[in-house]
């Protein structure tokens, strides 16, 4: 099965992965602390996040941290457009709405 | 109209900040209403279909307001707001976090400080958004994720993107 970027990022426990270990690298353990789901559950997503790229598992002793994938993180710099589209979305809408504001204080 | 109205988006890393302005067709007591009463923000502050659905809103200093972005299955992000400085029909100030449905704060996800000013352009509104972080270290990271709405909404959109696609 081919996975992409947008695929991994379109599961919200996996975004939160990804918050998580931007800041440091973290082994499965650590990770699943930070959420109310099974060691298990979280060794799918990560495994998941790994088929795409956007992290990779790095071994440390006897321990495996996962980091962020710079390279590929870069494609996430798109999530900032959308980011802004979705603020263009918003502010048309409140545009409509101070327009039906308006036409009811004339109508007054 | 709208391709009248100024709209400038910028990311300043020099001083660890996004300013997005926005200048409305409308007096500023109107748009001041539209961005400090929940029944006219829940109408406009999620992006189509998501809809904001607030739970409760004390609009004062030290007050907060409570709300949640609700798609269209249903699914819920909460999201908690602390007002202060707020200057009727000038500026506010707001700190903003992940929560859940009781406004418990979830301290993994980054919060992030908002400054919200009103100005007057003829006989328009311009609002200016500062939105700053409060661990400056993490802003590099959080910019090139998105950041609070770039993860909810943004990728909800971008969710939403992907159902349209199939």
């Amino acid at each position: 099965m081919r996975r992409d970027v947008f695929q991994a990022i379109a599961d919200p426990t996996r975004r939160a992965i990804i918050l998580l270990i931007a800041v440091q690298a973290m082994t499965p353990n650590a990770i699943a602390a930070h959420f109310d789901m099974s060691r298990q559950a979280v060794s799918k997503h990560l495994q998941i996040l790994s088929e795409c790229e956007l992290v990779q598992p790095q071994q440390q002793g006897r321990e495996i941290y996962y980091e962020l994938n710079g390279t590929k993180m870069q494609e996430i710099e798109k999530w900032l457009e959308e980011f802004k589209r979705l603020w263009e979305k918003k502010f048309n809408q409140l545009d409509q709405l101070l327009l039906t504001i308006k036409n009811q204080k004339n109508e007054k | 109209m709208r391709s009248n109205l100024q709209f400038d988006f910028s990311v300043d890393k020099e001083n660890k900040r996004i300013v997005i302005k926005r200048e409305f067709a409308a007096d500023v007591p109107t748009v001041w209403d539209a961005y400090t009463k929940s029944d006219i923000l829940d109408q406009w502050w999620a992006p189509k279909p998501w809809k904001a659905r607030t739970k409760k809103m004390d609009f004062r200093d030290g007050g907060q307001w409570l709300y949640a972005m609700v798609g269209p299955n249903g699914e819920e992000h909460w999201s908690l707001a602390n007002y202060k400085n707020i200057q009727p029909h000038q500026r506010y100030s707001a700190e903003d976090a992940f929560c859940d449905a009781d406004g418990n704060i979830n301290e993994v996800l980054p919060q992030s400080k908002w400054e919200v000013s009103f100005s007057k352009i003829g006989s328009n509104t311009l609002v200016e958004y500062q939105i700053s972080f409060d661990d400056l270290s993490q802003l590099e990271d959080i910019i090139k994720m998105g950041f609070k709405e770039g993860i909810t909404m943004a990728m909800d959109g971008l969710d939403e993107l992907l159902a349209s696609s199939k």
